[in-house]
């Protein structure tokens, strides 16, 4: 709101509560800029799927909202990110902090080598959490739609599940920290399609608590768990590299129905590339 | 596309194949045969050693039966000989070296594996390590006499001076003690566990250290609770390797701990270990001191052998469970 010309040229398709505001954001890997000029607001208790080609930086993105790019060498933003008004990016902002309340599951899922019980637990320790760990691990559990297959082997290896559970099992060691947002990175790239269906299942209970972000290749996936849905593109810029950028972001039905732009049309209509 | 059916023709070539001259199986057969006779000899040197190490003892196991272990004699003159003093000595001396690499060797591994320090310093520091463990240990012994003991012993009468009332410390340092040897040991295994430990931190998967972070764990809650427990089993390996390193070593031992043959429970003392007393009676031994010495050599391969074990039975249990 800061610039009228931006507004006038991102008109957001949001109504109600954001929470996640991306204000032209630009962010590089050393001098290699991976997404260009993104302007994306996200919705309070809706679920927001990226699609696009791979490499178009959707991952890439996802990262900067909890500051896990931090972690890569190199890794750059430019613009703004804010959080619930607040700048992400700003230096006085503790990137753990940013963590608790923005969560994330995984493209694979990666428990810790720990038992089922302190996969779950160990979120709930590093917050500082007082109450009842039993309880709490419970919860998750029923929350990810995994409680009936474990509870009678809470103390064995996260490892010993299956793919399909062991997601299920970051899923509730992410919602165990009772984020505001949680970001989903691919989630059942690795599933199977039963399982696949119980997470998106999950996601659609999820929403009506968390604010969800998902990343996915899948178009059903993502006309059946979003609200809304951006699609993103890569294009060879002046230097020849490659760089991604937001193409359209609309309600989801009229990403895949009556999309604005002829890029998008191609995309989710399989005619790509 | 339907693929055509198979012929007999075609089924005879296949078995044809196995049967006819081809170079590659053959150098695959030779391959096999030649690393198995490999894998038996191996096994053939080992009971080859354990079998004349036993006969070449076994005057002094008749002798002296396992008094052998409990008795703190030495003495040529009448042929009286134990084990006791080199038993501890060796133990002791291991365990003190352990106390000061474990912690600092497991240190700087995740120290080298986080990238606290960009990776221009951190590559030759890596480096560095690995060669502190090329120095031979003779040229170990050599710096701890002319350099590391005169250094460290002002810090021990210090130490002396103020904690003298406890035991260990009881004595006034010797310029050859259990101690100061006990801490060159240390670093002459500190890169056994640095370069094991760090390969292990360095191969778990950065999945891991993701979703960690990404529960809102700090970096010392990343790898105190995560990192660390999943790197275990090869944490503990490389301790016990080092253990098994200082349990056998000899020549540093000989050149520093002074060769007392009894146990002084003050560690600032002369001690023995079993290497070492091997090493500095070995050339003048004959008769039933020799088959004393060898006695100790072999109650030192069951230490060890019991030491690698261990090892065997904690890595696999944990690679089990956590
Ligand atoms: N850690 C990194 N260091 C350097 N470049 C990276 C890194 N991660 C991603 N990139 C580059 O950034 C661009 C975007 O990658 P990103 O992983 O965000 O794509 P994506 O849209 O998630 O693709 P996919 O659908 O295949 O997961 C790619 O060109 C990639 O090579
Ligand atoms: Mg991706």
């Amino acid at each position: 709101m800061t610039n009228p010309s931006i507004e006038t040229n991102h008109t957001s398709p949001i109504h109600g509560d954001v929470v996640i505001r991306t204000e032209n954001v630009s962010i590089y890997y050393g001098s290699f800029q991976a997404v260009r000029n993104v302007f994306l607001d996200i919705p309070k208790n809706r679920v927001v799927a990226f699609i696009g080609p791979s490499g178009c930086g959707k991952s890439t993105l996802l990262r900067c909202y909890n500051r896990l790019n931090d972690l890569i060498p190199g890794a750059r933003v430019e613009g703004k990110i804010t959080y619930q008004g607040v700048d992400l990016y700003d230096p006085k902002v503790d990137p753990v902090e940013v963590r608790r309340r923005i969560g994330m599951v995984f493209q694979r899922p990666n428990p810790f080598p720990k038992s089922i019980y302190e996969n779950i637990a160990f979120g709930a320790r590093v917050n500082g959490f007082k109450g009842d760990l039993d309880e709490l691990v419970e919860r998750s559990l029923r929350g990810a739609a995994l409680w009936d297959e474990v509870k009678d082997k809470l103390k064995e290896s996260g490892l010993s599940l299956s793919g399909g559970q062991q997601q299920r099992l970051c899923i509730a060691r992410a919602i165990a920290i009772e984020p505001e947002v949680i970001l989903m990175d691919e989630p059942c790239s690795a599933l199977d399609p039963i399982s696949t269906l119980r997470v998106e299942d999950l996601i659609n209970e999820l929403k009506q608590q968390f604010t969800i972000i998902i990343v996915t290749h899948n178009m059903q996936q993502a006309s059946r768990v979003a609200d809304y849905t951006a699609f993103f593109n890569a294009e060879a810029g002046e230097t020849g590299s490659r760089f991604g950028y937001l193409v359209e972001y609309a309600p989801t039905e009229q990403i895949f129905n009556a999309p604005q732009q002829q890029a998008t049309q191609d995309y989710v209509s399989g005619r790509f590339g | 596309m339907t693929s055509p059916p198979i012929t007999a023709h075609q089924t005879e070539n296949l078995i044809d194949s196995s049967q006819k001259f081809n170079p590659t199986r053959l150098v695959d057969r030779i391959f096999k045969v030649l690393s198995l006779l490999l894998a038996l000899s191996i096994g053939f040197v080992l009971l080859w050693i354990t079998y004349s190490l036993l006969g070449i003892a076994f005057p002094a196991i008749a002798q002296f039966n396992l008094g052998f272990l409990t008795s703190q004699a030495w003495d040529p003159v009448q042929d009286l000989y134990g084990a006791l003093p080199q038993i501890y000595g060796t133990i002791v001396s291991s365990i003190i070296a352990l106390l000061f690499a474990v912690p600092l060797g497991v240190g700087v591994a995740i120290f080298l594996s986080e990238n606290f320090l960009p990776q221009k310093i951190l590559t030759p520091i890596a480096f560095l390590v690995e060669l502190l463990a090329a120095i031979p240990s003779v040229v170990y012994g050599m710096w701890g006499i002319f350099v590391f003991i005169p250094f460290i012993l002002p810090v021990l009468q210090f130490i002396h001076q103020l904690f003298g009332w406890i035991p260990l410390f009881s004595t006034s340092p010797s310029t050859r003690q259990m101690f100061a040897t006990a801490m060159v040991l240390a670093i002459m295994i500190l890169p056994t566990i640095i370069a094991i430990s760090r390969d292990t931190m360095v191969s778990l998967s950065p999945a891991l250290r993701q979703g960690a972070y990404g529960l809102g764990a700090t970096r010392w809650e990343t790898i105190t609770r995560v990192l660390v427990p999943a790197g275990l089993s090869g944490i503990i390996g490389s301790v016990m390797l080092a253990l098994g390193r200082a349990l056998g070593e000899t020549m540093a031992a000989a050149m520093l701990i002074g060769n007392a043959n009894r146990i002084n429970v003050s560690l600032f003392a002369p001690a023995s270990t079993i290497s070492a007393l091997i090493a500095n009676q070995f050339g003048e031994a004959s008769g039933l001191q020799r088959s004393a010495l060898f006695y100790q050599a072999l109650i030192l391969m069951i230490i060890t052998l019991i030491v690698n074990m261990l090892a065997e039975v904690i890595v696999s249990r944990f690679q089990q469970v956590e």
